[in-house]
């Protein structure tokens, strides 16, 4: 089952939860701190950390889906 | 139908310290939303549980603008400071994200970590001198305020000797009984103070966040007056939130003994940051929740939240919502806890809890290990509370420990 990530740069606040979460798949930009996507579809195995990721944004900035 | 609207802010239970109001409890059971009655007669919603104060932090209908004339306000404010705001917290996008993003990449998780071995060297170093002084302290002088302090001037570039001055002024900031000229003379003195700062480095860059924003201002980026109010801003939250979390947090471990076992005893990094996060959850010290305005109707649980209604989204009954935290009047320092509403939710979540974050492992993680004999000097209920704060917290915390701690 594996699933396609995409992240909003516009929406995003930078306040780093996917960071602290899922350091492989998301990152911060050096210039202002919002989001980078490293990896747009990542393991199987990160499946539980990257909806948590999205799920505690709080911008709602990340989309996870599934197909 | 009016006489049973209850006044909001309500204050905590005597003998609950730790606990919202009970009242907050009893709304909640009744359903996600209500309505209750500020000092000023106006009603605004009160969103109590989790899942629907989540979903109206994310929507962009709701407004934190705080000029606005019918923004709810839960104190009363002099007519002239109405268009008074701090910075972005008070801004809605475009407006918000434009001054925000020229602060965040100083809070990025990367950025914040490589600062984990100066905030353990002043952690470390005020223990020491704890360790050297009289064997009875209040820990909010001696250590809660001075943590925070001492790491968000190293940030900012603000110097720690003038720390008397701000923390006095940010105390009256941040207090719901002192009258509107009171808090009014209290942010002109800190946003002049900034703006002499802001001077200073114009005149000689340095290695620090005002700095920053003064080749923002260079730049034409950013009004000077708009980096006096972002620094005012990141110095008060910087230290007196962290500083309350520090010493409540201390409080209610030493009320919870076992639990402030388990942080005593491990070096564990992942138990100490789910503490941390759970002490945010279980504490939720921004107790007088996150205030909004409606820009557009919103439908949501049975309710039409008409646009003009104010909102206020009570986050300290919200982390305490069982929907989202199973037995959630239980301190729980290994619970997973990471998705509380205590930094807030949406894009005004708190810019700084990276930095947070990382000064309360550090504090958690040391504090006990070095003393562990750590408790309070007087009864429980004589500590002296923050009711009238807009973050809650203790005024004091007399604290003791029995000689011969052990090494850092």
């Amino acid at each position: 089952m594996s699933f396609k990530l995409t992240v909003d740069q516009d929406k995003c606040c930078g306040a780093g939860q996917c960071v602290l979460l899922a350091p492989e798949v998301f990152d911060q930009r050096e210039q202002d701190g919002i989001v980078v996507l490293l990896d747009e579809t990542p393991d199987d195995a990160l499946h539980a950390a990257v909806g948590e990721a999205a799920s505690v944004c709080p911008a709602a900035a990340i989309t996870v889906e599934e197909g | 139908m009016t006489d049973t609207i209850h006044a909001y802010p309500m204050r905590k239970s005597d003998g609950c310290p730790f606990d919202p109001p009970k009242e907050l409890g009893e709304l909640r059971q009744q359903g996600p939303i209500t309505k209750v009655r500020l000092w000023d007669g106006t009603t605004p919603w009160l969103v109590t549980r989790f899942a629907e104060q989540r979903e109206l932090l994310r929507d962009p209908r709701l407004s934190a603008d705080s000029t606005h004339p019918d923004f709810p306000r839960l104190v009363p404010i002099a007519p002239e400071s109405t268009g008074a705001r701090l910075s972005f917290i008070g801004m809605d996008d475009p407006e918000h994200a434009r001054l925000r993003r020229m602060v965040t990449a100083q809070f990025a998780i990367k950025r914040i970590e490589q600062m984990r071995p100066a905030v353990q060297k002043i952690v470390d170093d005020l223990i020491d001198e704890l360790l050297a002084g009289p064997r009875t302290v209040d820990l909010v002088d001696a250590f809660a305020l001075p943590v925070p302090s001492r790491v968000i001037c190293d940030l900012l570039g603000v110097p720690y000797a003038d720390h008397g001055f701000f923390q006095d002024n940010s105390k009256v900031l941040i207090r719901r009984s002192v009258t509107p000229q009171e808090r009014d003379e209290a942010r002109l003195r800190l946003v002049e103070y900034l703006d002499r700062l802001i001077d200073e480095k114009i005149k000689a860059l340095q290695d620090d966040l005002l700095s920053q924003l003064v080749e923002r201002i260079e730049a034409g980026e950013l009004t000077r007056g708009e980096a006096a109010q972002m620094g005012v801003l990141m110095l008060i939250a910087g230290h007196e939130t962290t500083a309350n979390m520090i010493a409540l947090g201390t409080f209610a471990l030493l009320e919870h003994p076992e639990e402030l076992a388990r942080l005593r005893d491990t070096d564990d990094p992942e138990l100490i940051a789910s503490a941390v996060n759970e002490l945010l959850r279980y504490l939720n010290i921004t107790h007088t929740g996150r205030i909004r305005m409606v820009l557009e109707d919103i439908e949501i649980a049975g309710e039409v939240l008409r646009a003009g209604d104010g909102v206020i989204l009570a986050n300290d009954i919200g982390n305490r919502d069982p929907d989202a935290f199973p037995d959630p009047d239980r301190l729980d320092l290994g619970r997973e806890a990471r998705h509380h509403v205590a930094f807030g939710f949406g894009v005004h979540q708190c810019l700084g809890q990276p930095l947070a974050r990382l000064e309360l492992q550090v504090v958690y993680g040391t504090l006990y290990r070095r003393i562990p004999t750590l408790r309070l000097a007087v009864a429980p209920e004589e500590i002296p509370l923050k009711h009238d704060g807009f973050v809650y917290g203790v005024y004091e915390l007399p604290v003791t420990w029995q000689s011969s701690p052990s090494a850092p």
